[in-house]
């Protein structure tokens, strides 16, 4: 069975639906970090079957809202001289401005870049949102 | 951003009481305008018209002139600085020095919200696409409290398109917070009144919806019929808009049996839904309802500058 290094400070994001690793790897830009990053894909998991797990050395800072926008069961661990000093579950935020863009073609977000755009959570299970200025309603797509 | 500035963006932003004060101050106008001729001496109201709509720039234009204020603006996206890419944040702020008000209607949905945000003077949204319209309500619930004497307990029929009419759409949300007893939706099959939208009167409130194909089927039992226009661009050929078209056309044999005191209301321009007899019926008050706008927006304005 292949084998990866436990890190020994940085975080590792785990519990990630099989398949969506990459997609969150490109949407965090980690192929931009400076330190060593690792994905794994289709790691055995007795919670989801299968799972993707990206460890990050060196660094504890990540987009918890974003993370919670792809998959609320990914969980969060900070490590420290080896150890886990801190374990974070991510939340689907309330409220998401900027990450989503208007699936209303005729919706001013899409053509006046003067503002972000700022969606609402309307449904938890759907995982839908409504623009605050346009009231469409949109999801969120990896 | 500006704060604690009122402005008008969507009726669901006003309470059921607040709707209902600026209702009967409009009724008040009607009643007296020389009492609020000079209301707004002194005030400027901006009309900002990013895309051209007579009427509502008339009426506001009239609405503001009535309480004796001044009024600028412009009535096409072309003549104002937008054309060279200026953010409607920039012109908002710039304006909120030129006036003490602002109309604004845009074809982009949300503009008047964002401009809210940066605004220093209150915005009345005058239409965003196909988005909101919330003067054109008022407009529908001031004609309603004065030719049916308030605004509950009615039987409403709508007729036409249901699934794209934003005048609809905000009329029923806004009636269904006055104990509407029924909404009678008349419609053809293509233009029915979304699924989300009858969920949401459903779940919210007590009033009972009835759907039927054509008018005949439920004109006896309507207080207020609300007319809407049949748009060809909503079909996919023009064979099944023809055939439908004149289904829907309002003529005298179809309201013969209605109730004598009923009144057929339409938020104009008509094209041909309504044909020209029906307009001599003493029960077509679409004109009236025209007219009611002006005062509507006197109200609005009054409130929104706290000149009253």
């Amino acid at each position: 069975m292949l084998e990866v290094k436990q890190i020994q400070n940085g975080i590792v994001i785990d519990h990630i639906k099989s398949g969506n690793g990459l997609k969150i790897f490109n949407k965090l830009q980690l192929y931009k970090a400076e330190s060593p990053v690792v994905l794994l894909i289709n790691v055995e998991s007795k919670l989801l079957g299968k799972k993707d797990i990206i460890k990050i050395e060196n660094t504890f800072d990540v987009d918890l809202n974003l993370l919670g926008l792809i998959d609320e069961n990914i969980s969060i661990n900070f490590i420290k001289d080896g150890r886990v000093i801190d374990k974070k579950k991510v939340i689907i935020p309330e409220r998401v401005t900027g990450l989503i863009t208007c699936k209303n073609p005729r919706c001013i977000t899409n053509s006046d870049d003067y503002m972000q755009p700022t969606f609402t959570l309307i449904s938890k299970e759907k995982l839908e949102y409504k623009c605050n200025f346009c009231d469409e309603i949109t999801k969120y797509k990896i | 951003m500006a704060m604690n500035i009122r402005h008008l963006i969507s009726l669901a932003d006003y309470s059921k009481e607040e709707i209902l004060e600026l209702v009967k101050l409009g009724e008040k106008i009607y009643n007296s305008p020389k009492d609020y001729a000079k209301s707004c001496e002194g005030k400027i109201m901006a009309t900002l018209f990013f895309e051209p709509s007579t009427r509502t720039k008339f009426s506001f234009e009239s609405a503001m002139l009535r309480l004796g204020g001044n009024v600028l603006g412009f009535s096409d996206a072309n003549t104002s600085s937008v054309k060279k890419g200026e953010s409607v944040a920039d012109t908002i702020r710039c304006i909120s020095y030129y006036a003490d008000i602002a109309v604004m209607r845009h074809p982009k949905e949300g503009t008047p919200k964002l401009a809210s945000m940066y605004s220093e003077i209150p915005i009345i949204n005058a239409g965003d696409g196909g988005h909101l319209h919330p003067t054109q309500t008022l407009t529908d619930l001031l004609t309603i409290h004065t030719y049916k004497g308030g605004l509950e307990n009615h039987v409403i029929g709508l007729c036409g398109d249901l699934k794209y009419g934003r005048t609809v759409h905000s009329l029923i949300k806004t009636m269904a917070r006055f104990n509407t007893k029924k909404f009678v939706l008349i419609s053809p099959e293509e233009l029915t009144l979304p699924e989300s939208l009858k969920r949401y009167l459903k779940d919210n409130y007590d009033v009972k919806i009835k759907e039927v194909r054509y008018i005949e089927e439920a004109i006896e039992e309507l207080d207020i019929l609300y007319m809407t226009r049949i748009q060809k661009e909503r079909f996919f050929n023009e064979e099944d808009y023809l055939k439908l078209k004149n289904t829907y056309i309002l003529d005298n044999d179809k309201i013969r049996n209605g109730k004598k005191d009923m009144i057929i209301m339409h938020p104009l321009p008509r094209v041909n839904e309504i044909s020209y007899e029906v307009d001599s019926d003493k029960r077509a008050i679409y004109f009236k309802q025209a007219k009611m706008g002006v005062y509507v927006r006197m109200a609005l304005i009054t409130k929104l500058l706290e000149v009253e």
